[in-house]
């Protein structure tokens, strides 16, 4: 069974189609790459399937129900989580107050806490997802002075922390150092025991390291897919993409 | 118990002391003062309310309504025409004024929510517009810009068998200080609470709270419903107290008049409304004894304001040295 398949599924923008006509299935437990040309729909395909955009036309089915008309905090509440390309933290509060805010969202879908929680629950599952990514020591930082590798993971953090069953993390290698994407592999296969991952992501050697299936963009369509091996000796890939 | 847990009580332990310190300091002030000081305190801490209940709003959630001043007319006028037209008495006027603003604000939101930011900003201030021309236009029960007074038997308030004389200044101090002193305290509640976390989540970045799950519409819409009711209050009680209901209290003037407070005082902060309330009431006051162009002078503190503290008094406090202020 599919964790995550769409039918159809095309997003324009004015007179561009930035999505055309995308049959992709996901099935659960695997670590699956996007990867394209700047351009390809990457993005947007990923936008469509968390919510943050409508599409134009098509299906979107997460655990074989159609999400496709759902607001994103009912996906959310489903267990899809979103990180984003662009870091996108609460950069005025603290390091906790960010994660405390992905918590508190996991917590309400369990209970129903609209004023009041559990605030032991709440420190130890904070503690837990910045231990995770490793930023234990800076819960009481403003976000925004952290180093931007540190806020990266600290996106991580927040996805991590709404406990999902799909985490979508939209190139979140860009701008860390070799050292920091060491770890952050190690990280992702450790989070790959419980969630599904999709991972957008430029950087070849973290793809064919991690991915246990690719899916190429080009387009707006899907151009091929197939294990890291096939993908690589693919010749219309290469063309489109590898510089081959 | 954790470093965070002691922390989370130490800081406790100071909001209680600091914001009752205050309350306890409006308390005595009434010992001290003469009538004049008396009369415009209560009427300070009335506005003041108002002041809480749009920095709700504005200082938590992010939303700058520039039409506030018609919740607060809902209020106002909702208990002056109960008062006088439909004879409820003063304690059910109250509760008539307070239940306009509340129903007024949950209407209205599910419309002006749809715009945000600039455009957020224009509906607000139209239908505050359409409000205070309703109330010159059904003159014949407002009295227009005129207004009318509250007399008699309205003076006085029965409630669960007190009977309480609204004309009497020791009274009317001590309720509107109760009233403030009640928002003080539900308005910390509230943003130390989940929803609170939530509101500042969404004034600092929408799309992220979206994407972490959160419906934020029906966030916002609490957040305007809850303003608009405590500034509907403000008004209720300010019509009640005070005997006066005007259309002055609907005009655009009133809508402004709560935003300058909350950027005096302090954006995002408990006391900062209170604050600056307190201040610009008394700005106002003295300047005017000296001169004619007092509004000179209050633009020019709000302009060395915006210069060298923007977050407002308190809210510059907080970032540069107690952090823990609510």
């Amino acid at each position: 069974m599919s964790l995550l398949a769409t039918r159809g599924l095309t997003r324009f923008f004015g007179g561009l189609r930035a999505v055309g006509d995308v049959d992709f299935d996901l099935p659960a437990g695997q670590i699956r790459a996007i990867i394209g040309p700047n351009g390809a729909g990457k993005t947007t395909f990923v936008s469509l399937v968390c919510g943050r955009i409508a599409p134009s036309e098509g299906r979107i089915l997460f655990e074989d129900r159609d999400i496709t008309s759902l607001p994103p905090y009912r996906r959310v509440a489903m267990g899809i989580a979103y990180t984003f390309q662009i870091t996108s933290i609460f950069g005025n509060l603290t390091v906790y107050e960010n994660v405390a805010l992905a918590v508190q969202n996991a917590l309400q879908r369990d209970h129903d806490a609209f004023f009041r929680i559990d605030a032991r629950e709440m420190d130890r599952r904070c503690e837990e997802a910045l231990d995770r990514v490793g930023l234990p020591d800076r819960a009481d930082t403003k976000a925004a002075t952290l180093p931007y590798g540190h806020q990266r993971l600290l996106e991580v953090a927040m996805g991590l922390a709404l406990s999902p069953k799909l985490l979508i993390l939209d190139e979140p290698t860009q701008g860390l150092s070799d050292h920091e994407i060491e770890g952050f592999c190690t990280l992702i296969r450790a989070i790959a025991e419980q969630a599904t991952i999709l991972l957008i992501e430029h950087n070849m050697d973290v793809v064919m390291e991690l991915a246990e299936r690719i899916t190429v963009f080009n387009n707006g369509t899907i151009l091929s897919e197939g294990s890291p091996a096939e993908i690589r000796a693919d010749v219309q890939v290469q063309k489109a993409y590898l510089g081959g | 118990m954790s470093v965070r847990a002691t922390a989370a009580r130490r800081n406790l332990h100071r909001i209680i002391v600091s914001h009752g310190g205050v309350i306890a300091l409006l308390f005595a002030a009434q010992f001290v003062i003469g009538a004049y000081y008396h009369l415009s305190l209560t009427r300070v801490m009335v506005l003041a309310t108002f002041a809480v209940g749009y920095n709700i709003l504005f200082g938590y959630t992010g939303l700058l309504s520039l039409g506030h001043a018609l919740f607060f007319g809902a209020g106002l006028y909702g208990a002056g025409i109960a008062a006088t037209q439909f004879g409820v008495g003063a304690s059910g006027a109250f509760v008539v004024g307070i239940a306009a603003g509340l129903l007024l604000a949950f209407a209205l939101g599910l419309i002006i929510l749809r715009t945000a930011g600039v455009a957020f900003m224009i509906v607000t201030m139209m239908f505050a517009q359409a409000g205070y021309l309703l109330v010159l236009y059904f003159g014949t029960y407002t009295r227009g810009d005129e207004g009318f007074v509250l007399k008699g038997a309205l003076r006085e308030a029965h409630l669960f068998g007190f009977s309480l004389n609204l004309a009497d200044p020791v009274t009317r101090y001590n309720l509107a200080l109760f009233l403030l002193a009640a928002c003080v305290v539900g308005c910390i509640a509230l943003v130390r609470s989940p929803v609170g976390r939530v509101l500042v989540a969404i004034r600092e970045n929408e799309e992220r709270s979206r994407m972490l799950g959160y419906n934020t519409f029906r966030y916002k819409l609490f957040a305007l419903t809850l303003s608009g009711t405590i500034c509907a209050t403000a008004g209720a009680a300010y019509a009640l107290l005070f005997a006066y209901v005007g259309a002055t209290f609907a005009s655009i003037e009133y809508s402004i008049l709560p935003l300058l407070w909350v950027l005096l005082g302090g954006i995002g902060t408990v006391l900062g409304p209170v604050v600056g309330t307190l201040l610009m009431f008394y700005l106002v006051d003295v300047a005017s004894s000296y001169t004619s162009a007092y509004m000179l002078v209050v633009g020019i503190v709000l302009l060395i304001l915006i210069v060298w503290a923007p977050g407002g008094l308190l809210g510059t406090l907080r970032e540069r040295k107690i952090g823990w202020l609510p």
